[in-house]
């Protein structure tokens, strides 16, 4: 059951096609990534799904139905890269109105704020101003302010940027505990390390348009180069006849291989034992989608390039 | 609906509490009242008497120069001269020029004689020196005295309307341009307050988040009219406490020193130089024919609705001007420019229009809503319908209300593009495009 569904989105800038029919769909509770190098169009994706941009052509079905951005904005919340709050106002307050803003009444707003800035450890700043605040805090409090109406959709572009590790951990938890408890989450970000942890699913953006889209497991698996790894207790003297893969390369007691076209695993493990080599481990080397990342957006210019745009 | 409540009051509660709000609501009086307080205060301490010593006397002079108690003092002594006047207490001593043949006359002064001391001095010296000559020709004083007096007073010259209201010139000029001012200024002070709101949000990166659950034109109305609230209560806390302030003022000021004061006035009244202060105390004066005999019911609401429309007007052009602009707040100098404009030549045309309020630039300046809100003030203080028709009134009005649901309209496109924009300023040119586009 899918909570988000884009069909065939585009739109289009005076100078460039920001996006340009990008279709996929989000499950309901799951965390998904969203991908991209800087100007790959996420932000304008994101913004169309966020009810900020119309779509040129193509449609979004929230929860089954048409998105309608007027009444379901409420169901979103949404943390944008470009944050930020009102420097002069009140934490607490800020916190009320922006709450009032997704739908909430007062006390309600006031209950929830408070649990949050309890599991935060953030009580002693309702009465402060923001530009009291760090950048490590400030950002918390973004968080706060994002997923406290409980949304059942919850964007948030590059969350842990500026924030130390034990805060990462504190957020990444609580992104976590919200999709157990029924959230879905789009998380767009260029840290791979943390898309391989969290996500569930993910779509690659390039230059507007979807070049990749898979989950995490089997997205590594399409890119797979066939590389193991072979651990020995002791390197084995030379390579004898004739082996059915080609070395990449030895690091310590490893052993780096690439199995030739036709050969399997096994049929690695087998040359070993009849050389009388001692294993001590055999792992598959997938790629990370770091590499994976670079692999497809490598060649592509680094920065897009203007363009008319006739449409 | 509710959303844009929820921004009005963030807007208007952020500003209300804000410490310079207080400050400049109850400052702002003070300070006007202290000047006007002041300067009459000034104008009554700080004129100096001046003992002048009058020698030589060719004999009319003793009998025709009169003193005036609080400047100018004229004695006769017979034992003072060049050598000892600084001596026996005199500032100056006026004496017939020996080198001269022709009757000049010369004040020796140690430091100079202000020229307030200068004209009193030739006044009363051409008035005794007609008196002389009218003497020779056997004319009494008396009889020239009366002559004058009677041609004064049968000269007075009332200007009676076609409404058989007699035209009171002084007070609509004051109250139109007064109005004009207020409108001008606040113009500025909450233009620009919205033009720094809505830059505070784009540069704070709140725009974004605020966005993803307000439509961008429900934030632009909401800050307009939030900010639209705060001028109001601020204007309102103004009047009432500038009419506690006039009220009240009377009782520190005393019957005494008025009265002093408007003897003070009298002497000056016919010395090129001696009206210097007197505006302060015609307002003064004022407070109470301001009670009585001007058409309020149908000046304040005017004034309150080209406030609000004059406002409403300019505030969403300021409000796209913001969201055009970067950090840099010199960004906003070439910006604006094109929405000061306007504002300052109505002023210009307010200043010609008092005086002129028939003439086609003052016609034309109340009828266009850009420069309307200024100018139509100053003409309708000078009455309506005996300066300004009801038509044109009612027209001035329409154009306003379209006039601003029109930049409204506009503005609300450019700043729907323009507060998202990061890194780029966006130039007159483009922002037409946005409106044009969609």
């Amino acid at each position: 059951m899918s909570l988000l569904e884009v069909q065939n989105l585009k739109k289009y800038f005076a100078t460039q096609k920001a996006v340009d029919d990008i279709s996929f769909s989000v499950n309901k509770g799951s965390i998904f990534g969203l991908l991209g190098p800087n100007g790959a169009g996420k932000t304008t994706l994101i913004r169309m799904i966020t009810g900020i941009f119309y779509p040129d052509e193509g449609q979004i079905l929230f929860d089954g139905k048409k998105f309608d951005p007027i009444n379901d904005v409420v169901h979103i919340g949404y943390m944008p890269e470009e944050r930020g709050l009102y420097k002069k106002m009140k934490i607490g307050e800020q916190a009320v109105y922006l709450a009032q803003l997704k739908g909430l009444k007062k006390n309600e707003a006031m209950t929830k704020i408070k649990e949050w800035f309890v599991k935060f450890e953030m009580q002693s700043w309702w009465a402060k101003k923001v530009e009291d605040l760090s950048k490590g805090m400030s950002q918390k409090l973004q968080f706060v302010t994002t997923v406290l109406h409980e949304p059942k959709l919850i964007i948030l572009d590059e969350p842990f940027s500026g924030l130390d590790p034990v805060n990462s951990n504190l957020i990444k938890d609580e992104i976590y505990n919200l999709a157990q408890r029924g959230s879905t989450i789009i998380f767009s970000t260029h840290r791979m390390e943390q898309v391989e942890e969290i996500c569930d699913h993910i779509i690659l953006v390039n230059k507007g348009q979807k070049i990749l889209d898979g989950t995490v497991k089997g997205v590594k698996h399409q890119f797979k180069e066939d590389l193991f790894s072979i651990g020995f207790e002791e390197i084995p003297a030379g390579l004898n006849g004739n082996p059915p893969f080609e070395m990449v390369g030895t690091k310590d007691h490893q052993y780096v291989v690439k199995i030739k076209e036709g050969f399997k695993p096994a049929d690695v493990l087998n040359y070993f034992l009849q050389q009388g080599a001692k294993i001590i481990s055999f792992n598959e080397m997938l790629p990370s989608l770091s590499d994976i990342f670079i692999k497809l957006v490598e060649g592509t210019p680094l920065t897009r390039q203007f363009q008319a745009i006739t449409a | 609906m509710n959303k844009i409540w929820l921004v009005i009051q963030r807007e208007y509660l952020t500003r209300v509490r804000n410490k310079t709000f207080l400050l400049s609501t109850f400052l702002f009086p003070i300070i006007i009242i202290a000047f006007i307080v002041g300067s009459t205060f000034l104008a009554i301490n700080t004129r100096n008497k001046v003992k002048i010593a009058v020698v030589n006397d060719p004999g009319f002079l003793q009998k025709n120069l009169e003193s005036d108690s609080s400047s100018v003092i004229f004695e006769f002594p017979k034992d003072v001269n060049s050598s000892n006047y600084v001596a026996k207490g005199f500032a100056g001593i006026l004496k017939v020029n020996p080198d001269t043949a022709a009757n000049k006359y010369v004040i020796e002064s140690k430091k100079s004689l202000s020229m307030e001391t200068m004209n009193y001095v030739e006044g009363q010296m051409k008035k005794a020196i007609e008196y002389n000559i009218l003497q020779q020709k056997s004319i009494e004083r008396n009889l020239l005295d009366s002559i004058s007096n009677v041609s004064k007073e049968r000269a007075k010259v009332t200007n009676e309307l076609a409404t058989g209201k007699e035209a009171n010139n002084k007070l609509p000029y004051i109250i139109g341009f007064g109005c004009g001012i207020i409108i001008y200024i606040t113009m500025f002070i909450f233009g620009g307050m919205v033009m720094r709101g809505v830059m505070e949000e784009k540069t704070s990166r709140i725009a974004e988040v605020i966005v993803s659950s307000v439509k961008p034109f429900q934030l632009m109305m909401g800050k307009i009219i939030g900010i639209a609230a705060v001028g109001l209560t601020q204007l309102l806390l103004w009047i009432i406490f500038i009419a506690i302030l006039v009220n009240i003022l009377p009782l520190f000021i005393s019957a005494d020193t008025l009265h002093q004061f408007q003897q003070a006035q009298q002497a000056q009244q016919g010395l090129p130089g001696g009206s210097n202060n007197s505006a302060a105390l015609q307002m003064l004066q004022a407070t109470d024919t301001f009670k009585t005999e001007v058409n309020w019911s149908l000046i304040i609401p005017c004034f309150l609705f080209y406030f609000l429309g004059g406002y409403l007007f300019y505030a969403a052009l300021f409000a796209s001007v913001g969201s055009v602009i970067n950090e840099d707040p010199q960004e906003a100098q070439s910006l604006m420019l094109p929405i000061m404009m306007p504002i300052v030549f109505g002023f210009i045309i307010l200043s010609t229009s008092i005086e002129n309020p028939d003439s086609p630039a003052a016609f034309w300046g109340s009828i266009i809503p850009f420069t309307s809100p200024i100018v139509m003030m100053g003409r309708i203080a000078k009455g309506v319908p005996e300066v300004v028709p009801w038509w044109q009134l009612f027209l001035s009005m329409g154009m306003l209300i379209l006039g601003f649901i029109f930049t409204t309209w506009a503005a609300g496109k450019i700043y729907r593009t323009g507060i998202l924009l990061y890194g780029k300023k966006g130039t007159w040119k483009e922002m037409i495009k946005w409106i044009r586009r969609s």
